[in-house]
């Protein structure tokens, strides 16, 4: 029953915007009013305030508006469940059978409510029907402002949508009176606190601090949730599908018609190619877009720097699926042509080669863009040293800046490789979709992320291992580049201080 | 300024060394340095003093030509090593640096090993033909720069693990390991405390055997104590140039007077 909550109804959506208005202006009201009461409580002078008096306003707003806030959040969210129980206890047994769920009889009657509001508001039913006219006269009133209902309206399911609106006005203004008392106690009590000794500006940084870790905060459930979500996924798959032969299965080849038994669910195909094209893909972002760096940091004029580099960085900003067409249409093809066929290594346009080159332009903004930062913070002072010792400027970067800037440029790499690691679009176009071990890099192979995506399209049962299998995928694959970041994160603080 | 070591001071004239003729340098718009001459002696230390943004550190690093490492210098005028113009076309400025060893104001040492940072300029220039050789003039550097003995049995530890003044004897050796023949300091004591200035002084004073040193420094009494000419710079200009004695004890012009004795600088 949890698991399809009524979405919150329509109508009641516009005084929210007043509420917040309102909130507003108390809040307004709550900064004036302490404002004012530090003013005048330090007699004028605002030198004789423990803090600044704009502090002293800031408190009475914070104390006007957090609490009620809350309480608003937390009502708006309860609020429909709690409407929903209330309501659904009335509906008689009979008509629950007759529709076969309660969630069903509830979506009528959360339409028919939201049809009465409307028909109300455009004038068709006066107040007086609305309490007392039958369902024929409802229904043709509904039918013509085109509210269409699941079945014949049914008296209790007319009274289930009359006591819907009732009690939803009577929460809705019970939510109003709250939140407003919230805020107007909130702000009194600010007020009332308000002196010359009062420490206001305490309270402030505080709650600065407060709002700054809530959002970490959130950030961090966020993923401490996707990871828990997967795992759960992921042990249900292990359940029904041995560990070992996820794990080092050679073939992959999920059944769709057989529902179990059939399938082979392998991870090596798919680590594979995830791996191979990451590779290809590396070498050819990393000595690019390194060299770009080292051109752009080292020898370029600032007037060509500031020209070229957001240029590069442009690259980064080209959405991947534009990548994926560039791999399908030009260089797939091209390689084919060129490459493959001719020299006998098979006629498939879609390859390992072309999705490795492609997904490599994409990364050269990544490389470059940092180790061209990381470069430019090694001090002028290492070049100088160098130089003085009448070494040339190649000489220079080569033995003295880049191991100056490793870490920083190892770490770099290995971000850009958490990202191809991590590329679809770019996979599904230039690579295909076909799970295959082989050397050949002109042969199509494909990677864990497209498989995640193609188990998970279409018409999906979450209870057959071929569609959890895609949470094993997405969990090794979050393993592997946690596994990267935390290396690089080692690297770079390992080394980090060794210039300073 | 009556320190007794001025009396002391071996005054006897090498030749010339370096020839400054008509130095102008220009950053951007700014006149840096206006029409320098100066004539600096082997095997003598050389004194630039001055008050902060005179030109002093601009004009040394016109003599190893470092100024051509910021795009917005320029330099006119002629200066001659040996009697060697350093702005013929024919003169490669990775060579001359080689041959003018510069010592810098903060120590810098690479991030490498001790035994690295010396290494460097030997190998940059092929200076050995093999290890031994190599460990030869490492040690031989570190011992010019009264070095070795601290770091005999580390050499393999990061340079900058060791201290301020350590670091800055290091940088010296790596400048010294090259074999120049001139060594450029620029305010080479500036970031050091007082034992480790005296050190550093002290090892000045041992390389004016083998070498032309030139040191800029904003301490007339380190001046004072280890150079045997000095030169005033003020304002981009060179206004006397002397042996040391004579400058400090009698100078020519007011306003070398009046920066020596505190009332301008």
């Amino acid at each position: 029953m949890a698991r399809n909550l009524p979405p919150r109804p329509k109508v009641a959506d516009m005084p929210l915007i007043w509420i917040l208005a309102i909130l507003a202006l108390l809040g307004g009201v709550a900064y004036w009013l302490a404002r004012r009461r530090a003013m005048s409580s330090g007699g004028g002078d605002a030198r004789v305030l423990h803090s600044l008096p704009n502090y002293y306003g800031v408190h009475g707003a914070l104390l006007a508006l957090a609490p009620a806030l809350l309480i608003l959040a937390l009502w708006l969210l309860t609020q429909p469940m709690l409407l929903y129980r209330s309501v659904a206890a009335d509906i008689p047994l009979l008509t629950i059978s007759a529709f076969g769920t309660v969630d069903l009889v509830m979506s009528d009657v959360r339409r028919v409510a939201e049809g009465l509001d409307v028909a109300v508001g455009a004038g068709l039913l006066t107040s007086q029907q609305m309490t007392s006219a039958g369902p024929t006269e409802i229904e043709a009133a509904l039918d013509e402002i085109g509210v269409a209902l699941g079945s014949q309206l049914t008296p209790p399911v007319l009274d289930a949508a009359r006591d819907y609106r009732g009690a939803d006005a009577v929460l809705r203004w019970g939510m109003i009176a709250v939140v407003v008392a919230a805020a107007l106690i909130g702000g009194a009590i600010a007020v009332y606190r308000t002196d010359r000794d009062f420490r206001a500006r305490n309270i402030v940084e505080r709650s600065i601090l407060v709002l700054l870790a809530a959002a970490a905060t959130v950030a961090i459930l966020t993923t401490l949730g996707i990871v828990l979500s997967m795992l759960f996924e992921t042990m249900n798959f292990f359940s029904q599908y041995p560990a070992h032969e996820f794990f080092f299965g050679t073939t992959w080849s999920p059944s769709f018609s057989g529902r179990g038994g059939l399938s082979e669910l392998g991870i090596i195909p798919l680590l594979w190619g995830t791996l191979y094209i990451s590779l290809i893909a590396l070498l050819v972002a990393v000595p690019i877009g390194l060299f770009a760096a080292i051109y752009l940091s080292e020898y370029a004029g600032p007037k060509l720097r500031s020209f070229a580099k957001p240029l590069i960085e442009v690259l980064a900003g080209i959405p991947t699926i534009v990548y994926g067409l560039f791999a399908l249409i030009t260089v797939g093809p091209m390689l084919r042509d060129v490459i493959a066929q001719p020299l006998g290594l098979g006629n498939s346009a879609s390859s390992v080669m072309t999705a490795g080159l492609v997904m490599g332009i994409m990364l050269i903004p990544f490389v470059s863009s940092l180790s061209d930062d990381i470069i430019n913070a090694v001090p002028q002072a290492m070049r100088d040293g160098s130089l003085g010792l009448g070494s040339t400027q190649s000489e220079t970067i080569r033995r003295v800046v880049i191991p100056a800037a490793l870490p920083g440029i190892v770490g770099a790499i290995l971000l850009a490789a958490s990202r191809a690691i991590g590329e679809t679009m770019i996979v599904v176009l230039g690579a295909g979709a076909a799970a295959r071990l082989d050397l050949n890099p002109f042969e199509a192979m494909t990677t864990v992320t497209v498989k995640i995506v193609s188990q998970l399209t279409g018409d999906t049962d979450f209870a057959s291992p071929e569609t959890l299998v895609a949470f094993a995928l997405g969990l090794t694959l979050f393993v592997i580049t946690l596994g990267l970041n935390v290396l690089a994160l080692y690297i770079v603080r390992t080394y980090r201080e060794q210039y300073e | 300024m009556n320190d007794m070591r001025l009396t002391e001071r071996a005054t006897q004239m090498h030749d010339t060394k370096i020839a400054a003729r008509g130095v102008d340098v220009f950053y951007g718009d700014t006149h840096a340095i206006k029409s320098v001459d100066v004539e600096i002696a082997d095997k003598t230390v050389t004194a630039f003093i001055g008050p902060s943004g005179c030109g002093k550190s601009t004009f040394l690093r016109c003599i190893n030509r470092m100024n051509d490492t910021i795009p917005i210098a320029r330099v006119e005028g002629e200066i001659l090593i040996d009697g060697e113009d350093i702005h013929d076309p024919r003169v490669d400025p990775v060579q001359l640096r080689a041959k003018v060893g510069m010592v810098f104001q903060k120590p810098n040492p690479f991030p490498k090993s001790i035994y690295d940072n010396v290494a460097y300029g030997p190998r940059i220039h092929g200076l050995s033909r093999n290890k031994a050789d190599l460990d030869v003039i490492v040690e031989d550097a570190l011992r010019k720069a009264a070095l070795w003995d601290e770091v005999k049995d580390r050499l393999a530890a990061p340079g900058t693990g060791l201290s301020g003044g350590q670091q800055q004897r290091l940088c010296i050796a790596r400048a010294v390991a090259t074999g120049p023949e001139i060594l450029l300091m620029d305010e080479p004591c500036s970031a050091l405390d007082p034992i480790a200035t005296d050190q550093v002084e002290n090892l000045i004073h041992e390389l004016r055997r083998n070498f032309s040193v030139v040191i800029v420094t904003h301490s007339m009494s380190q001046a004072s104590r280890v150079s045997q000419r000095t030169a005033y710079f003020h304002l981009g200009e060179l206004v006397e140039f002397g042996d040391t004695g004579d400058i400090f004890t009698n100078p020519r012009d007011q306003r070398t007077e009046n920066y020596i004795t505190g009332r301008i600088g």
